[in-house]
């Protein structure tokens, strides 16, 4: 089992024709096991460019990404990416959609079906289990894709901007209703954002990122005096604008 | 008393929507009895030569005395001619079009050659096609086919290469291959245009094959049109029109419902 995925001076750029753009500049950070991190920025700042790298859907132009001090390969990690919208499968049904990626992964057997299964009725989707994603609302088609990403049990969770498509109160009730079950499955998560609010309330460290190509400016470790915490209880938390301002005037300072 | 009188608004509703749809049907009705009736007497009266465009009546004996000189033969010819140049106009051509996606530079290379053969009246390849092939059926699907395909090669591939990126990213995460992106995301999101594609190639693989027929069959309603439109006699001509309009229409609605079973199966909408 994996206890840290270190990121060593990650560099990336990328060519067009117009030129070469730097998206990302020596990037360093370990990111310890079980913890939440949300990355917040300049929109364009080249933080999405930090995820797409770890999922493996990016190859970083020069660093090294270390798992557990050896070299990340897809096939030694497994990493679960939520993109900004659901991207549920509309000719699918709830489960045909959480189970594509054992499909792709080739891990379709009964414990992994089974597991998926779980995870439904754990998070009150199995009487959903056959409707098509089109009968679902908005917050309940993000908890199925979740439920899609936790599928494959990932050593390492992804959120890019994950909620930012949701309307503001069904935001603040996925994001609880998430925080909750990454908590419950003990997954470590990298969160990319430009909501500061919603970075702080869901994570134990921020990183903030200059703009591009984008180093980190500062990392601020968040910590409430809540038991329990989540995000909704963080907001209403004393220290929660303190944060902020700190956050929002690093972010906003040249 | 409120609960009534929105019922009541709601049955006044209904019975327009009713009312409306019943004028449109009699409507349709009645202009083609008008139709019908008005060129029947005026052929009768003289005022138009029935010679040059027939009339209803000599159209209805026509079509009495083929029923046993073999129209299913022809109807059926026409069919199974025009069925297989639909089917394998789709099949090749999204086929074709998912080599296209697949290799980005061969579709770099054959876009021109695809936009000329686009432009071109596939009918101008019709001699080039009879000296290739021979005269006869052959010659007929490939007629049909040369019409259907690019027109389905170029819908495909740029379904395929408008699927949306994001959903292929999400694949992508899973670690999916070409083949797994494909087969999962690519093809699947593009049964809608798949759909219309065989809307439009039902209709396109019937011109190329009356057209087919035209130019080399025994058989088939086009050779019936052309055969008629040769020896003069306009109540074969005209009985062959309708006909094939009749058979259009019947394919074509094969083809709705074939799109309505699936869209009902997969839920594309």
């Amino acid at each position: 089992m994996l206890d840290c995925l270190e990121l060593r001076n990650i560099s990336k750029t990328f060519q067009d024709t117009n030129g070469e753009t730097m998206a990302v500049k020596d990037f360093s950070y370990s990111f310890k096991k079980g913890k939440f991190v949300s990355i917040v920025g300049p929109s364009g700042c080249g933080k999405s460019t930090i995820l797409s790298i770890i999922a493996g859907l990016e190859e970083q132009t020069s660093g090294v990404i270390l798992l557990d001090n050896s070299k990340l390969s897809n096939r030694t990690c497994n990493i679960g990416y939520m993109l900004q919208k659901d991207y549920l499968l509309d000719w699918r049904t709830v489960y045909k959609n959480v189970l594509l990626g054992l499909e792709i992964k080739g891990m379709l057997t009964s414990d992994t079906q089974n597991y998926a299964q779980n995870l439904l009725s754990k998070y009150g989707l199995s009487e959903f289990k056959d409707k098509f994603p089109s009968q679902l609302s908005g917050g309940m088609r993000q908890r199925v894709a979740l439920i899609r990403t936790l599928a494959i049990n990932p050593d390492i969770l992804l959120l890019d901007e994950a909620f930012s498509a949701l309307d503001y109160q069904t935001r603040l009730v996925v994001t609880d209703d998430v925080y909750r079950i990454i908590k419950a499955e003990e997954k470590t998560t990298i969160m990319v954002t430009h909501d500061i609010p919603e970075s702080i309330s869901m994570s134990d460290e921020v990183i903030v990122l200059s703009k591009r190509p984008s180093v980190i400016k500062n990392v601020y470790n968040i910590e409430f005096d809540i038991p329990n915490r989540t995000p909704l209880t963080c907001r209403d938390n004393p220290s929660f604008s303190g944060y902020f301002d700190q956050i929002w005037h690093v972010l906003n300072s040249e | 008393m409120r609960n009534n009188r929105a019922l009541s608004a709601r049955e006044a509703y209904l019975r327009d929507l009713k009312r409306q749809k019943f004028l449109v049907v009699f409507t349709q009705i009645f202009l083609l009895v008008v139709l019908i009736t008005a060129w029947e007497i005026l052929a009768n009266i003289g005022v138009i030569d029935s010679f040059i465009t027939s009339k209803p009546s000599e159209i209805v004996s026509t079509f009495i005395s083929l029923l046993s000189e073999g129209l299913f033969i022809h109807v059926g010819i026409t069919c199974l001619e025009t069925m297989i140049g639909f089917l394998l106009g789709t099949i090749v051509g999204t086929f074709i079009a998912s080599l296209l996606w697949w290799s980005p530079f061969l579709s770099k290379v054959l876009s021109p050659y695809l936009v000329v053969l686009n432009s071109l009246p596939k009918v101008a390849l019709g001699p080039i096609i009879i000296v290739w092939v021979g005269a006869g059926m052959p010659a007929i699907i490939t007629m049909a086919l040369a019409i259907s395909l690019v027109v389905t090669i170029l819908d495909m591939v740029n379904g395929f290469v408008d699927t949306d990126e994001n959903k292929i990213k999400m694949v992508k995460s899973f670690g999916a291959n070409k083949l797994q992106t494909f087969f999962k995301i690519v093809f699947p999101s593009n049964i809608p245009t798949l759909l219309n594609v065989l809307k439009v190639n039902i209709g396109l693989s019937m011109v190329g094959v009356i057209t087919g027929e035209f130019l080399v069959s025994q058989n088939g309603l086009g050779y019936l049109i052309v055969y008629g439109g040769q020896v003069f006699q306009l109540d074969l001509v005209m009985t062959s029109v309708i006909i094939l309009g009749i058979v259009a229409t019947l394919m074509y609605h094969g083809v709705i419902l074939f799109e309505k079973l699936i869209s009902k199966s997969g839920k594309w909408q």
